[in-house]
């Protein structure tokens, strides 16, 4: 009886397990992923998509269970049991957590260097004489700077974003474009050096994964390398007023010859070697 | 040290308060009478609330910024924030059951400070009121109940300081209440009476009011700052005038992370008092929940930062508060872990009042994983300010704290008034309740996951389907107030007499009258030291009972 019971929990624990991973696995709620960032991104969000299907189907599981099983029969007025605790049970159940939880942190703290989070803050792509020496700049993820990490990369286009009650604006300085919609090419490192004029503001490019508060008074810093083609929302998620819903503009991420083509039309420079 | 009362305190203001049912309408000092009035006050600012979410559903059944102006629209999403946590949750699962049980549950007669319990709730109702009618004297505050500056002090400065003002009240009368309960539980248990063997709610009331007590007045502090900013242009968050925006915001979340936990440890609380009653067995491993709650409390004070993860804070900031908040999770697991392992092997009777207990922990356990991913930096980035965050935090305090009030309506009614409330009509109400929730609120993960951030009138047309489930979902969460509302109604009047203990309960408030006396107990109140003593140690407690007054009556 007793080792019935123990193989049937345990495959049903296997069984659980291995659903868990398989959903996690197969599951497709993001939108597409059009940044270097994104796919590592989707790849947390399928390790933490798996522990907590596994960890709510068993804990639902069992909470149901007992309800059928241990309901009270008519007529039947006496008392369950009287459990009060189980030392090694109550045991497993804080360890097991809190190795899950070490394994979640660990992961996503590799996760998170990946995406360039753990660099140290860098100005170096941003042009100096722009910037007063004391202003302290603020990182967002992958804020580090590009050009530091590798040699031989190519150098990042820096890019000024500028919000506004209900605007973004984007500011080249190298061809000394002002635009509303921003105009990256792909599989070339963007650095953005972003500050608000009046509110609190937030860039947020769901298919990029990324977001960073806009602040007025602190520039903040994001960096990213665009992967796929295509127009891809803009969206500012930090309540700015009435019209924050409507404060939306658009990324065009576009092969280097059509990012050139639009940055040479708009340049006001004439020199345009991005 | 601890202080037996006298039965009879000879306080003659007492006998000067009204009888029957004008007295819940006074200044009342009888702890029962405040529980009762926080509890109706906090149902009335629901009701409210709830309206408020009707239209902000409304508005979101098209894409468009068609139902409401912009500004009134920020204003509803405002003031229904504010009125749910400040003034139906806060207050109910504190105030209302903490001044009904707590005495009981110490064997005292009263608060430690009744007069300052009457105070603390007669600040709300002028509160809620001034809250609310700023709407429609010069438009409310339209900044989120967050009431981040700048754009706290550049919209409106009538509505926001207004807003300030309440919420500065309702933070007193907090304070006042966490006080009056560490001085409670501390000081005024019944001689013979252990902190060891308290009910398990008294333990959470505790940790919540040393958070209370150590952050309210920082949140105090803060907003009296921003009306500085507002009215006589100050500059301490002013970026014009060389403040620091995000300065406020470790000092809001210094408050308002904690105020989560004071949102939702007494619902640990009542959760742990209602399942072992429910399923004839006793609280499994109480010495590891009341460990648990103290955990929850010192890491609930470190973790505020992961409100800010995109704010620009520094990489080690960002670590530091990732590991912190993730930890929580732990000591709060080992609680779920326990109430499933007290339900393992009881005899449960399926009522209304375990389903809402079992609810839940079902909506909670969702809450609580997608609580972890979001501490988990590199996912938050993604979905922070987004609808994912809504789900989490309704998952958090309407499956979690709201499901818990309705079980202990359901469980502590017949304390109340000494009826019984139709079960039937209960179960529909949960079963409502159940389903509008997570159809209101699981599809919102998936907006969140793919573009649609919160706060907004106007939305990308794509997301018009899922929003409108998710508006069919709130409409079946507002019919389900009409059965309950009912019940509870009809029951008062007409409703089947329960007897004194229709549940066979053991905890102290059950060996009394259903509804108790005055002062709690004719007779020295009784020494409980099993409150959860199902299936062993029954006759000890049953021969103490019936030398009391409350006889413990068999109900079928
Ligand atoms: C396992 C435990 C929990 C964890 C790890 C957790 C984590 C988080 C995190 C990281 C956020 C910030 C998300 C963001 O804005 O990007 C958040 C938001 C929130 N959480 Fe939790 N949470 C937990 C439990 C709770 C509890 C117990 C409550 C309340 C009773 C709660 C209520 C909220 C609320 C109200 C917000 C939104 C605040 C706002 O921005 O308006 N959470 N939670
Ligand atoms: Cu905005
Ligand atoms: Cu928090």
């Amino acid at each position: 009886m007793v080792k019935t019971s123990t193989i049937l929990s345990i495959s049903i624990g296997i069984l659980l397990i291995i659903g868990g991973v398989w959903v996690g696995q197969n599951v497709d709620l993001l939108p597409v992923d059009a940044s270097t960032n994104a796919p590592v991104y989707d790849e947390l969000f399928k390790v933490l998509f798996s522990i907590g299907t596994i960890l709510f189907v068993g804990i639902t599981g069992l909470v149901i269970y007992s309800l059928i099983k241990f309901r009270r029969r008519p007529g039947d007025s006496g008392d369950g049991q009287p459990i009060e605790g189980n030392l090694p049970l109550e045991i497993f159940w804080t360890a097991v957590p809190a190795i899950v939880i070490l394994f979640v942190g660990i992961y996503s703290y590799d996760i998170y260097d990946r995406m360039g989070g753990m660099q140290p803050l860098s100005n170096n792509a941003h042009n100096h004489h722009e910037m007063s020496t004391q202003q302290r700049l603020w990182g967002g993820i992958g804020s580090g700077s590009v050009s530091s990490s590798t040699p031989g990369e190519e150098e990042p286009i820096p890019i000024e974003v500028t919000a506004m009650q209900f605007a973004f604006l984007f500011h080249y300085p190298k061809g000394d474009i002002i635009s509303g919609e921003l105009h990256v090419p792909t599989g070339h490192p963007i650095t953005m050096r972003m500050e608000s004029k009046d509110v609190i503001h937030a860039f947020w490019v769901p298919e990029f994964r990324l977001k960073q508060d806009v602040i007025p008074g602190q520039p903040t810093i994001l960096n990213f390398t665009p992967t796929k083609p295509g127009r891809y929302p803009i969206i500012c998620a930090e309540l700015c007023g009435p019209y924050h819903g409507g404060m939306r503009s658009t990324v065009v991420v576009e092969g280097m010859d059509e990012y050139q083509e639009w940055f040479n039309k708009n340049s006001k420079t004439v020199e345009t070697t991005a | 040290m601890t202080i037996a009362i006298p039965p009879d305190r000879n306080d003659s203001s007492k006998s000067l308060q009204p009888k029957g049912w004008l007295k819940y309408f006074s200044f009342s000092l009888d702890h029962k009478v405040i529980g009762i009035q926080y509890l109706v006050c906090g149902f009335i600012f629901y009701l409210i609330g709830g309206g408020l979410a009707s239209a902000i559903r409304i508005e979101l059944t098209s894409p468009l910024s068609d139902f409401m102006a912009r500004d009134v629209y920020n204003q509803v999403l405002t003031l229904h924030g504010t009125i749910m946590i400040f003034l139906w949750i806060v207050p109910v699962v504190n105030g209302a059951f903490g001044n009904y049980l707590i005495p009981f549950y110490v064997g005292a007669r009263d608060m430690a400070f009744p007069r300052l319990n009457a105070v603390a709730f007669w600040l709300i109702p002028p509160a809620g009121l001034m809250l609310i009618s700023s709407y429609f004297i010069t438009g409310a505050a339209q900044s989120g109940w967050t009431a981040y500056p700048p754009l706290s002090i550049s919209t409106p400065a009538a509505g926001q300081i207004i807003w300030i003002l309440s919420v500065l009240l309702l933070g007193g009368s907090s304070i006042f209440g966490g006080i009056n309960f560490i001085a409670t539980i501390i000081k005024l248990r019944r001689p013979g009476l252990k902190l060891l063997q308290l009910p398990m709610y008294c333990w959470a009331m505790l940790g919540t009011s040393i958070l209370v007590v150590l952050s309210t007045p920082v949140l105090a502090g803060t907003l009296i700052l921003l009306s500085f900013d507002i009215v006589a242009h100050t500059g301490f968050f002013n970026p014009t005038l060389g403040g620091n925006v995000i300065v406020y915001q470790h000092l809001f979340w210094f408050y308002s992370h904690p105020a989560v936990y004071i949102m939702v440890l007494p619902a640990f609380g009542l959760v742990s008092e209602i399942i072992p009653v429910h399923c004839r067995k006793p609280l499994f491993g109480y010495i590891t929940m009341v460990y648990s709650i103290m955990a929850i409390v010192l890491l609930g004070l470190v973790v505020w930062a992961h409100h800010m993860f995109t704010s620009g804070t520094p990489p080690w900031m960002r670590l530091f508060f990732t590991i912190a908040t993730a930890f929580i999770a732990v000591p709060t697991g080992i609680k779920f872990f326990n109430w499933v392992a007290t339900l393992w092997g009881g005899k449960i009777s399926l009522n209304s009042a375990i389903l809402f207990s079992c609810g839940f922990i079902i909506n909670f356990v969702l809450g609580g994983i997608t609580g972890v991913a979001l501490a988990q930096v590199p996912f938050d980035v993604h979905v922070h300010d987004t609808y994912f965050v809504v789900a989490h935090f309704h998952y958090i305090v309407y499956g979690g704290s709201v499901f818990v009030i309705f079980s202990s309506i359901y469980h502590w009614y017949p304390k109340f008034t000494g009826k019984l409330l139709n079960e039937k009509l209960g179960q529909l109400h949960f079963l409502l309740t159940f389903i509008g929730f997570n159809l209101c609120f699981a599809p919102q993960h998936w907006l969140g996951l793919n573009g649609m951030p919160r706060r907004v009138a106007e939305y990308d047309p794509q997301f018009q389907l899922i929003n409108q489930i998710s508006s069919v979902g709130a409409l079946i969460m507002a019919i389900s107030t009409i059965p309950f509302l009912w019940n509870v109604v009809y029951s008062a009047i007409r409703g089947p007499k329960s007897g004194d203990n229709p549940w066979r309960a053991l905890t102290p408030e059950w060996l009394t009258s259903s509804p108790p006396p005055v002062e709690n107990w004719i007779g020295e109140a009784p020494l409980v030291t099993q409150p959860y003593g199902y299936g062993t140690h029954r006759n000890e407690n049953e021969d103490l009972s019936s030398n009391e007054a409350g006889n413990v009556r068999e109900q079928s």
